[in-house]
């Protein structure tokens, strides 16, 4: 399972393939992206516009990522894709063939393995190092989209660093519900200058982009802007001191290894209301059966089989 | 025990093997070749290769056979293609004035010089179904009548009639030297600019830019414009190499252009004018390019000093939502599993649920 596998020979898959630039994109695209992202870097939280291109999959299925990736790839990298914090979704399937087809590069589903980690929605619950970059889709990158539609007026906030109108959501959050209702994308201020959209990542998610040792590359196609996270930099999601930032906890725990510290997906096993509660990390999920753990659900030949 | 599927390679490459089937239809019949469909299919050619901004009625048949006629999947197709293809150079602007003309109509005047030239349109013919075409599969050889003397080869643009009263704006003078903004190289920037508004409509799907144009003259815009001119046939396109120093030709193109003449009452800077409007598609796309020319009209509001209050006059809006490859992706994408995010919120409706329920539980207790 976290074995490297490489495309069978240097032709990159198959004659339809042949003749493409390795990444895909062509030397010139991919240097102006990588100079954005040199200035995404260099200002964190900053959605650095760039000439973003069309790409062989639909808009909001991960262009943005897509073409990242394309630009940071060397021959020597070993990619790995998620998306839900699984290897095995179909978007993660295809995105991975894709890079195999189009580049020589090795892929694996092990987050230790890989130097450049694809993501769409999660991070993975191995804890990052340095040398490894995590490439996150974004849908939306601004995160005041929703309170202001007009791209004139929210960069002006950006500008002057004018983030009430966000403070003032969550306030009416805990006024209505009596505490903060968002819970994924949930806005962060990076470097204590710019408030940041982390992607749809759930905020369980959101303090491991904090002082992470690896490089977090953001990438919206359809929006085409770019930012950036460099390492250990402060990432601090929005709260109140008397309504302190707080993540999701489960009462269960993963049926199939028994972690009480990842993010749980719910299964439905039957049309009695039957379910089950299962990492949505692949890998980290697989690993810890690998290494002997075994969740309250006892073994489960099926649903081992299925995620093999 | 049942447990959910997760989508897996064998599933997807079963599911390429069905739409392979699906578009190679019943194998008895003949299978369509991608030069029937440049020939007999080309509206919805030039239509692909105008959204899909690749001038190619060869690629943009076989897109639309790959895409079985799907046209925005074709132009999807077509896009992806075309950023894989590298830039060697930028044309000069085409010279309209010297287009090789096939068809020349003027809503405006009655007659000119050059005369109408009607050419091939539908705009005449009664839209009932045409069961000869189905009985006989075609209609042999058709021969247009060929006119008496050939059209002169210099057919000057309408609008240039009104320019010399000087009873409308002049056309944008010669830009040659000032930059010009690069819709396929630089993400949009507000407020755009008109050449950036112009390369967007040209891409944008031709359906919603129709409905914004209609809307402009059904009290969302209150224009009402005048079709000065459209005109459609073939242009020559130049490019200077640097090495070479001086223009030239590469290449013939067809394209539809229209020139709207638009009301204007004047305003505290400009003196009452007619206003312009402009429109270009590749090959024949008269809807196109009238919509296009409407909307470009509708955009130029606050340029021209009028209340910008209706959707069609909004840049932001009009422009951010124009692209049906950048729409298509966006609205399809929810067809992608959100297990994640669904499950927090699961659990935040569940919790609302408990917190309310036991609000609900104190305050009996308290009745």
């Amino acid at each position: 399972m976290s074995a490297q596998s490489h495309p069978a020979d240097n032709t990159a898959g198959s004659a339809s393939t042949h003749g493409y630039n390795f990444g895909y994109l062509d030397e010139q695209t991919k240097r102006m992206i990588r100079r954005t992202l040199l200035k995404a870097l260099a200002v964190p939280g900053y959605q650095a516009p760039f000439g973003g291109r069309e790409m062989p999959l639909a808009y909001g299925w991960g262009t943005g990522g897509i073409q990242i990736t394309a630009s940071i790839l060397g021959p020597d990298d070993v990619l790995k894709v998620i998306d839900q914090g699984a290897d095995d979704t179909t978007n993660a399937v295809s995105i991975r063939r894709f890079f195999e087809r189009v580049s020589d590069v090795a892929t694996t589903e092990a987050t230790e393995d890989a130097t450049v980690v694809q993501t769409r929605h999660r991070i993975p619950e191995t804890p990052l190092r340095e040398g490894q970059i995590i490439v996150y889709q974004v849908p939306q990158p601004e995160p005041l989209r929703k309170l202001e539609p007009r791209e004139t007026e929210t960069r002006k906030m950006h500008a002057y660093a004018e983030y009430g109108l966000m403070q003032v959501e969550l306030y009416e959050n805990i006024a209505r519900f009596g505490h903060i209702a968002t819970t994924y994308d949930y806005p962060a201020v990076v470097n204590g200058r710019y408030l940041m959209a982390p992607s749809p990542i759930p905020k369980f998610d959101n303090p491991k982009m904090e002082d992470n040792p690896s490089i977090q590359l953001f990438g919206a196609g359809r929006e085409k802007r770019i930012y950036a996270v460099p390492p250990y930099t402060k990432v601090k999601s929005l709260d109140f001191d008397d309504h302190p930032f707080r993540i999701q906890g489960w009462d269960q725990h993963c049926s199939l290894c028994g972690a009480s510290d990842s993010y749980l997906d719910e299964v439905i096993t039957d049309d009695r209301g039957g379910r089950m509660f299962i990492c949505s990390d692949t890998d980290y999920c697989g690993k810890r059966r690998e290494a002997g753990h075994v969740g309250d659900g006892g073994p489960q030949p099926a649903v081992e089989a299925r995620l093999k | 025990m049942y447990v959910a599927v997760k989508g897996g390679e064998r599933a997807i490459l079963n599911s390429h093997k069905l739409i392979a089937e699906e578009r190679r239809g019943d194998p008895s019949l003949a299978e369509l070749t991608i030069e029937q469909i440049a020939a007999q299919f080309k509206l919805a050619v030039d239509r692909v290769m105008t959204e899909g901004s690749v001038y190619d009625p060869e690629l943009a048949a076989l897109a639309l056979k790959q895409a079985q006629g799907d046209a925005v999947e074709a132009i999807f197709l077509l896009r992806a293609y075309r950023t894989t293809l590298p830039r060697f150079a930028v044309s000069a602007p085409i010279e309209t004035r010297q287009m090789d003309v096939r068809r020349r109509i003027s809503a405006a005047y009655k007659d000119l010089p050059g005369g109408q030239v009607l050419g091939p349109t539908y705009d005449y013919t009664h839209r009932l179904l045409d069961f000869e075409l189905a009985a006989n599969g075609g209609v042999g050889e058709p021969q247009a009548e060929a006119a008496d003397e050939p059209l002169p080869d210099l057919m000057p643009p309408v609008l240039d009639i009104l320019d010399r009263e000087d009873l409308i704006e002049q056309e944008i003078a010669d830009r040659e030297n000032e930059p010009v903004f690069d819709l396929t190289r630089e993400s949009m920037s507000f407020p755009a600019g008109r050449d950036q508004r112009l390369q967007n409509l040209a891409r944008g799907d031709e359906g919603f830019v129709l409905g914004l144009a209609y809307s402009t003259t059904r009290g969302y815009g209150g224009a009402h414009p005048f079709v000065g001119e459209v005109r459609y046939g073939e242009v020559a396109v130049e490019i200077t190499p640097e090495e070479l120093g001086f223009a030239i030709e590469i290449g013939d193109v067809s394209v539809t252009e229209c020139q709207m003449i638009n009301q204007f009452q004047g305003s505290k800077d400009h003196p009452a004018q007619f206003t312009r409007g402009y429109g270009l598609s590749f090959g024949h796309g008269e809807r196109k390019a009238m919509s296009m020319a409407m909307v470009d009209r509708a955009l130029r509001a606050k340029e021209l000093g009028e209340d910008a209050i209706h959707p069609a006059q909004d840049d932001e809006f009009v422009l951010s939502h124009t692209d049906n490859i950048e729409a298509v992706g966006f609205v399809t994408h929810f067809k992608l599993p959100h297990y994640v995010d669904f499950q927090a919120e699961l659990q935040l409706v569940r919790k609302l649920r408990a917190e309310h329920a036991a609000r609900h539980e104190m305050k009996e207790a308290a009745e």
